[in-house]
């Protein structure tokens, strides 16, 4: 007769229940990390929606607790146009040098420990550099230069928040996202693409513009866009180098000299200063701004997916 | 080893009692026809070579190649032979910044180390098809464009005339020709390494470095290309590293054996796989080590 067999030993049972216990925490970890995201997104969802999609708000200057949010989304647009402009030669320089040119030494050892440092600084330092190098240093000297300051009474144009500044200041908070990004990209590129090139009696630079660099793009981008989509919603930043709360005069495409309105600052305004806002207007700036910073990410994702999928080597 | 002849009559005669020693018929009768002479085009004097972590690669090398010959590099992995072969167009020196190589390599008489030498015009005449294909992410024209639009001003209608003749030399034309503009990485693997091979020809190169071309394709592929080679070797001198010492028996005119850097043995090929002079090249060739 055959003895009756079993796949389970006296053990097993505590060892299964551990095994349970251990997935629930894990799970119940995880499920945390959803739960304020959800709760955020949910509230602002439910309490704005409402205020985003009523007529004008999208379209008109503020107007008290009436009005829209126009203008600062423009200002938003600009400063991230701005940003990404000055942001994107500047990183994808810093990065081809690091990677194609320097060797590993001392001096290249320091530029990336700057590099790693540079995106640990809190985003109010970076205002307040901001500020002390170009809204007081750089802006006052143009004014002197261009003669603004000796006028009678002394016109101040370049030395305040302006534009300009506001999205230089942003370039400088993102510039190590961006070169990080830039150099990975321009890591995943084979060197057989480089040795192709070369053997082709192509230079350095001709390899790196006309073979790595458009191999690299989609990573250069879809890093550049997740930055920019970070600087978007900073208002440290810019507090003290771009933005005004209230403005009148509203151009279509906000000019470089001119301070600007944000949305980032303007949802402060409504929360802190504007006696007449009300909770939907509030909510309405918030879901607007999140809005924008989702669209933003949600571009890069699209561009990532569909890049990879095209790339074959 | 053949010594260098400039005398046209003479030589045509040797070129094709080197051919007719070795090889079958049919190519016997091909090679008589050629006007090919024994100029040496390329030559190695005393070549040594290090790597950056000292790794002494190659030691004290002579050789000559022939100009529209075939010369197969053959030896075991690590022996040097594609050490040798990126020398030629100074391909190691962008990998490993602190090698070093004494001795000289001269292409017609001039010394490619020279430090006047412009490496890019340089790899212009000396061109090379890689081990694994690797042709860039765009079209197919524009892969074979890429080379004289880094050189020099092309029209549109004299670029469509250059890669339909690097195609057909490639063997590849009847293949792509109706999708010129489709993505390079859309061709099959030997497809893609014929289009390396159009992608070369098209900077009108004088000396052609080929780093096992073939060790990456399937037989009817490695034929093709085979094939496209005894017709390139009448225009092109032609430097191949092989693992495959059929295919140096097939394709070759001459053949040097490397073996942990040195250079055993060098000579016609015919001369090479049927009366090796080294004892340790015919173990090679017997297939004893390697």
């Amino acid at each position: 007769m055959i003895p009756v067999k079993t796949l389970r030993s006296p053990g097993t049972s505590a060892r299964q229940g551990y095994e349970s216990f251990m997935f629930a925490v894990m799970g119940f970890g995880a499920l945390l990390v959803v739960v304020p995201m959800l709760y955020i997104f949910g509230t602002i969802l439910y309490r704005g929606l409402g205020k985003v999609l009523s007529p004008g708000f999208l379209t008109l200057p503020p107007d008290g607790a009436a009005g829209g949010v126009a203008p600062q989304i423009a200002g938003t647009v600009a400063l991230m146009v701005g940003t990404m402009v000055l942001a994107l030669p500047l990183g994808i320089s810093a990065a081809i040098y690091l990677t194609e040119y320097a060797g590993r030494n001392a001096f290249t050892r320091a530029i990336r420990m700057a590099i790693v440092n540079l995106a640990g600084v809190p985003s109010i330092v970076h205002g307040l550099f901001g500020l002390g190098l170009f809204v007081y240093f750089l802006g006052a000297w143009m004014d002197k230069a261009s003669g603004y300051a000796s006028l009678n009474p002394p016109q101040v144009f370049w030395g305040r928040g302006t534009l300009l500044w506001g999205a230089a200041t942003l370039a400088v908070l993102v510039l190590p996202i961006v070169i990080t990004a830039t150099e990975e990209a321009l890591k995943t590129v084979p060197r057989s693409f480089r040795e192709g090139a070369m053997g082709l009696g192509a230079t350095k630079w001709q390899t790196i513009w006309k073979v790595v660099l458009p191999a690299a793009l989609p990573g250069i981008l879809t890093g550049t866009i997740l930055a920019i989509g970070r600087a978007a919603g900073e208002t440290a930043p810019i507090i003290f180098t771009a933005v005004v709360g209230f403005k009148t005069n509203h151009a279509a495409i906000p000019p470089l000299y001119e301070p600007v309105v944000a949305l980032p600052y303007h949802l402060f305004y409504v929360v802190t200063e504007l006696v007449e806002a009300t909770p939907a207007l509030q909510y309405g700036t918030a879901l607007t701004l999140l809005l924008i910073v989702f669209g933003v990410n949600l571009v890069a994702i699209i561009l990532r997916t569909r890049l990879r999928r095209a790339r074959k080597w | 080893m053949v010594t260098r002849m400039i005398n046209g009559e003479q030589t045509n005669t040797e070129a094709a009692a080197t051919a007719r020693n070795g090889v079958g018929t049919a190519r016997t009768t091909r090679r008589t026809e050629d006007k090919r002479d024994m100029t040496v085009r390329v030559s190695a004097t005393e070549v040594n070579f290090h790597y950056s972590d000292g790794f002494h690669a190659l030691k004290n090398i002579n050789m000559p190649l022939y100009d529209r010959h075939v010369t197969a590099l053959i030896g075991p992995s690590g022996c040097g032979k594609s050490t040798f072969l990126r020398c030629l167009n100074r391909m190691n020196e962008e990998v490993d910044p602190g090698c070093k190589l004494g001795g000289k390599i001269s292409l017609d008489g001039l010394n490619i180390y020279d430090g006047t030498v412009d490496k890019p015009e340089l790899r212009k005449r000396v061109g090379m098809i890689f081990q694994a294909p690797n042709p860039f992410g765009m079209s197919i024209q524009d892969n074979i464009a890429f080379g004289p639009r880094l050189h020099g001003k092309y029209g549109k209608s004299e670029l469509d005339a250059l890669v339909k003749r690097c195609l057909e030399q490639a063997a590849l034309w009847d293949e792509v020709k109706d999708k010129l503009k489709a993505s390079a990485f859309s061709l099959s693997g030997g497809q893609k390494q014929r289009l390396c091979i159009a992608r070369t020809l098209a900077t009108n190169p004088e000396v052609i470095l080929m780093d096992e071309p073939t060790s990456a394709l399937d037989p009817a592929s490695t034929q093709k290309i085979e094939e496209m080679m005894e017709t390139l070797k009448r225009e092109y001198t032609i430097v191949i590293v092989t693992h495959n010492m059929y295919q140096a028996e097939r394709i070759s005119d001459f053949t040097g054996f490397f073996y942990k850097g040195d250079l055993v043995e060098f000579g016609a090929t015919a001369q090479i796989f049927t009366a090796p002079q080294n004892k340790q090249t015919n173990d090679y060739i017997k297939g004893k080590f390697g």
